[in-house]
C-alpha cells in the first residue's frame, strides 16, 4: 500500500503537470480537490485515465468519484479493491 | 487613443520597453517558458498545466502589465483583442498523437486558439469583450482598426491586444497595450506605429 501510493503521488505530479510539487508535499490524507491541492474538473478526467491506463481500473458509477478521489490514499484502496490480479 | 507599453517573445527573447528582459537560447522552448515564468515567480502554478500558445500570453501579458497595473479599471472596461496565424494547431497536432494512444483531457482543452485568450482574463480578472483573429500574418491596419472600434465604446478604457503565435519551435508574440489615457509610450495607435514596433 505504501508503494502504491508514492507511485500514484509521482504519476500525479506528472501526468497533472504538477511541477511546483513533489511527492513528499502530497500528503496520503491530504484532500485532492477544493482547499486541499486544488485540483479541477480536468484533472479529474485525467485521474481516469491515469487509472485506466496505468492499473486496468475503471470507475463504473461516476457518482463514486469524489470518493475515490479523495485523497492519494483512497485512489490506493480503489485499485487494491478493484484490480484484477 | 494611445499604446502606452509592449512586450515581444521572439527567438527565445523578451523584449519588454524595447530593452532586453529574458533571454534563454540554449534551451527547448518548454524549458525557455518555464525559465522565464521562473524569472517573474508569479506564484501562478496553473502556468504549469497551460500549452505553449497560452504560456506565451501569459508571460508576455506579465511582462506587459508589470508597468502598467490595469488593476485600476473595473474589470469589464478591459478588454482583449489577440490574433495569430496558426490558431491551435501547435496543441491539436501533439491532442492528435497523444489520441493515439491515450487521449489527453488537459491537451484537448487548449485546442481552440481562443483559450489564451480565458487564462489571460482569469489572470486579470478582465471581462470585457474579447476576440481572436486568424491570419496569415501580422496585420497592423486590422488591430488597430478593430481595437480602436473597440475603444471607441465609452465603457472600454483599456485593451490589450496583439499578435501571439507558436508552431513547434516558431514562436512570435507582440502584445501591447492601448489605454484612452497617455501614460508610458504615449504614441498613437496607428498601424503605422504597430507596424514600426512590430518589427
Amino acid at each position: 500500500m505504501e508503494q502504491l501510493m508514492a507511485d500514484l503521488k509521482k504519476q500525479i505530479i506528472e501526468a497533472l503537470n504538477l511541477k511546483h510539487l513533489k511527492p513528499e508535499n502530497i500528503g496520503d490524507d491530504q484532500p485532492l480537490f477544493g482547499d486541499g491541492l486544488g485540483l479541477d474538473s480536468i484533472d479529474a478526467l485525467e485521474l481516469i485515465v491515469l487509472l485506466q491506463q496505468s492499473y486496468k481500473v475503471k470507475i463504473d458509477n461516476p457518482q463514486d468519484g469524489p470518493t475515490i478521489f479523495r485523497s492519494v490514499k483512497s485512489i490506493a484502496e480503489y485499485i487494491r479493491a478493484n484490480q484484477t490480479a | 487613443m494611445f499604446i502606452s507599453g509592449t512586450s515581444i517573445i521572439r527567438k527565445q527573447t523578451v523584449i519588454h520597453k524595447g530593452a532586453l528582459a529574458f533571454e534563454n537560447k540554449s534551451v527547448s522552448l518548454d524549458d525557455f517558458l518555464t525559465g522565464a515564468y521562473n524569472y517573474l515567480s508569479p506564484e501562478y502554478p496553473k502556468f504549469y498545466k497551460m500549452d505553449r500558445l497560452a504560456q506565451l500570453g501569459f508571460l508576455a501579458t506579465e511582462f506587459l502589465l508589470s508597468d502598467f497595473p490595469i488593476k485600476q479599471y473595473s474589470p469589464e472596461s478591459v478588454s482583449l483583442v489577440l490574433s495569430n496565424a496558426h490558431a491551435s494547431m501547435d496543441t491539436d497536432v501533439r491532442y492528435h498523437e497523444s489520441s493515439k494512444t491515450s487521449s489527453s483531457p488537459a491537451l484537448f482543452v487548449y485546442t481552440l486558439p481562443n483559450i489564451v485568450s480565458g487564462e489571460i482574463c482569469i489572470r486579470h480578472r478582465i471581462k470585457g469583450e474579447n476576440t481572436f483573429f486568424i491570419s496569415p500574418a501580422f496585420d497592423a491596419e486590422l488591430l488597430a482598426a478593430y481595437v480602436d472600434q473597440v475603444m471607441v465604446q465609452p465603457s472600454v478604457q483599456a485593451c490589450i491586444a496583439g499578435w501571439i503565435d507558436v508552431m513547434d519551435s516558431h514562436h512570435d508574440v507582440f502584445l501591447y497595450l492601448v489605454e484612452k489615457e497617455q501614460r508610458g509610450l504615449a504614441l498613437p495607435h496607428t498601424a503605422e506605429e504597430l507596424t514600426k514596433l512590430y518589427r
